[in-house]
């Protein structure tokens, strides 16, 4: 049955192959997974939970961006709902955050990639400020308490520097590791 | 697999981001309705992951105690002068002590004092920190078969830490007394005058509601207070300090940045434990 709807140019996928275009698809959230526990391990250096936060959201934004089959919306939904039960924040806050930054994304994917890496740079300046931003005051709603904003600031901060780190390593990911065509 | 045709795939597809921001809006709606669901969600995932951190934290401990090390050669001729001179103090202060001592004996033993019951503990290893931004909180592996309740007081070996909060089968979880949820009935030791320390999410909780004409005073020690039956009197909790914009804050004893070990300790106080932590425990019995 399969058969008949893959095209006849194209070879008869074995298993094996199946299961390697499975596995490169899911290296996107995979490695976002990855990044979130390793980075809630005790290192203890100062501003941990920010960089955590901070570098899954760029993760979630380079994907969204140039790999978006790989970065389903129900992909990003989990990885909130890990982000959040992880950082003991209120429930949803981060599943809608970075749910609205994949859905950001999606809609300047076309503009964006075409353009240079500075541009996509700017792009995440303001999905990082808008994310700690909104994060922070729906926190705040939810916990009936005004927070610290000291924290949304150096979160969104680090979003920024955090980037072209994040993108630089995951670019090369994206052409080798997370790429079904190379299986 | 349903075969669907391809406009209604496209529209499934297009329609699957709303509908999971609107399920992102209920998750917070149910999260704030039942607080129960999320801590159990919550204290789940910790239950896997506190023995995973729990193996880790040891050589990640080893390695941060080794980075300190090399720093802490660069100042060994400040560090040896200062530690001479804080040690002549100290030889006063024990002198000062071993006399107090003796002399609360003596009078203990006039006064047929009933000695405070010894209160039961249990130490904890520290495996993460589980505050994420808006929270100062650590997470306890606490092994399978632990007597660890909610509402026990958790304490360094300088001071007060903080109080269990949250429970899993494996790990709980200690909110810090620096965490802006955290409130402390606390007695000011010179003045005798009670006051609340209250949590900012910052190094120093502030303190509040000192009654009008006794103010804190710099350097004041600081205990709890065993108002609202939630703290034994007199744990240590840290010196008053004033800020630059005259804001009395408190330096805890207790090291909150590097907490390694924990001491857990069941004085059976609970004032302020909300109404299921107790159900739990009485419905948790049964099974010993």
């Amino acid at each position: 049955m399969r058969a008949q709807r893959t095209p006849t140019i194209r070879p008869n996928p074995s298993l094996w192959r199946r299961l390697d275009v499975a596995a490169r698809m899911s290296v996107p959230a995979g490695l976002t997974v990855a990044v979130l526990l390793v980075l809630a391990a005790p290192f203890g250096f100062p501003g941990q939970p920010e960089v955590q936060r901070a570098s899954a959201l760029c993760a979630v934004f380079f994907w969204s961006l140039f790999r978006p089959t790989s970065m389903p919306p129900a992909a990003v939904f989990l990885l909130g709902l890990l982000a959040d039960l992880l950082s003991y924040a209120p429930p949803g806050v981060t599943v809608l955050v970075w749910l609205l930054a994949h859905g950001l994304a999606l809609r300047w994917r076309r503009s964006l990639v075409r353009l240079g890496f500075v541009l996509v740079w700017f792009a995440m300046v303001s999905v990082a400020c808008g994310a700690a931003a909104l994060e922070w005051a729906l926190t705040s709603l939810l916990t009936f308490r005004l927070l610290p904003p000291g924290a949304a600031f150096f979160e969104a901060a680090l979003g920024v520097g955090l980037y072209p780190i994040v993108a630089v390593a995951l670019t090369h990911v994206h052409q080798t590791l997370a790429e079904p065509d190379m299986a | 697999m349903i075969r669907l045709s391809i406009p209604v795939r496209q529209a499934l597809s297009k329609l699957t981001l709303p509908v999971l921001v609107a399920a992102a809006f209920g998750l917070m709606l149910l999260g704030k309705a039942d607080t129960l669901i999320a801590e159990r969600a919550r204290m789940a995932l910790a239950d896997v992951l506190a023995p995973i951190y729990g193996v880790l934290a040891e050589p990640l401990a080893s390695s941060r105690a080794q980075i300190d090390n090399i720093r802490h050669m660069f100042t060994l001729y400040e560090d040896n002068a200062r530690l001479r001179a804080e040690n002549n103090t100290l030889r006063q202060w024990q002198a000062v002590a071993q006399a107090v001592d003796a002399e609360n004996v003596a009078l203990k033993a006039n006064l047929h004092w009933l000695p405070d019951p010894t209160p039961n503990y249990v130490t904890a290893h520290v495996v993460a920190d589980a505050g994420g931004i808006y929270a100062r909180a650590v997470l306890l592996s606490s092994g399978p078969q632990h007597s660890v309740t909610k509402g026990q007081i958790a304490l360094d070996d300088r001071g007060l830490v903080g109080r269990v909060t949250e429970l899993g089968a494996r790990s709980a979880r200690v909110m810090l007394i620096t965490d802006i949820n955290s409130r402390i009935p606390v007695i000011l030791e010179n003045s005798r005058s009670r006051a609340v320390l209250a949590g900012t999410n910052g190094v120093r909780p502030r303190l509040m509601f000192w009654p009008e004409g006794s103010p804190p005073t710099e350097g004041e020690r600081v205990v709890t207070s065993a108002e609202a039956n939630a703290f034994p009197a007199g744990l240590p909790v840290g010196v008053v300090h004033y800020t630059s914009g005259k804001v009395a804050e408190v330096e805890p004893y207790a090291q909150l940045d590097r907490l390694e070990m924990v001491r857990l300790f069941d004085y059976g106080l609970r004032g302020v434990l909300p109404p299921e932590a107790s159900v739990a425990k009485v419905s948790a019995e049964p099974k010993k």
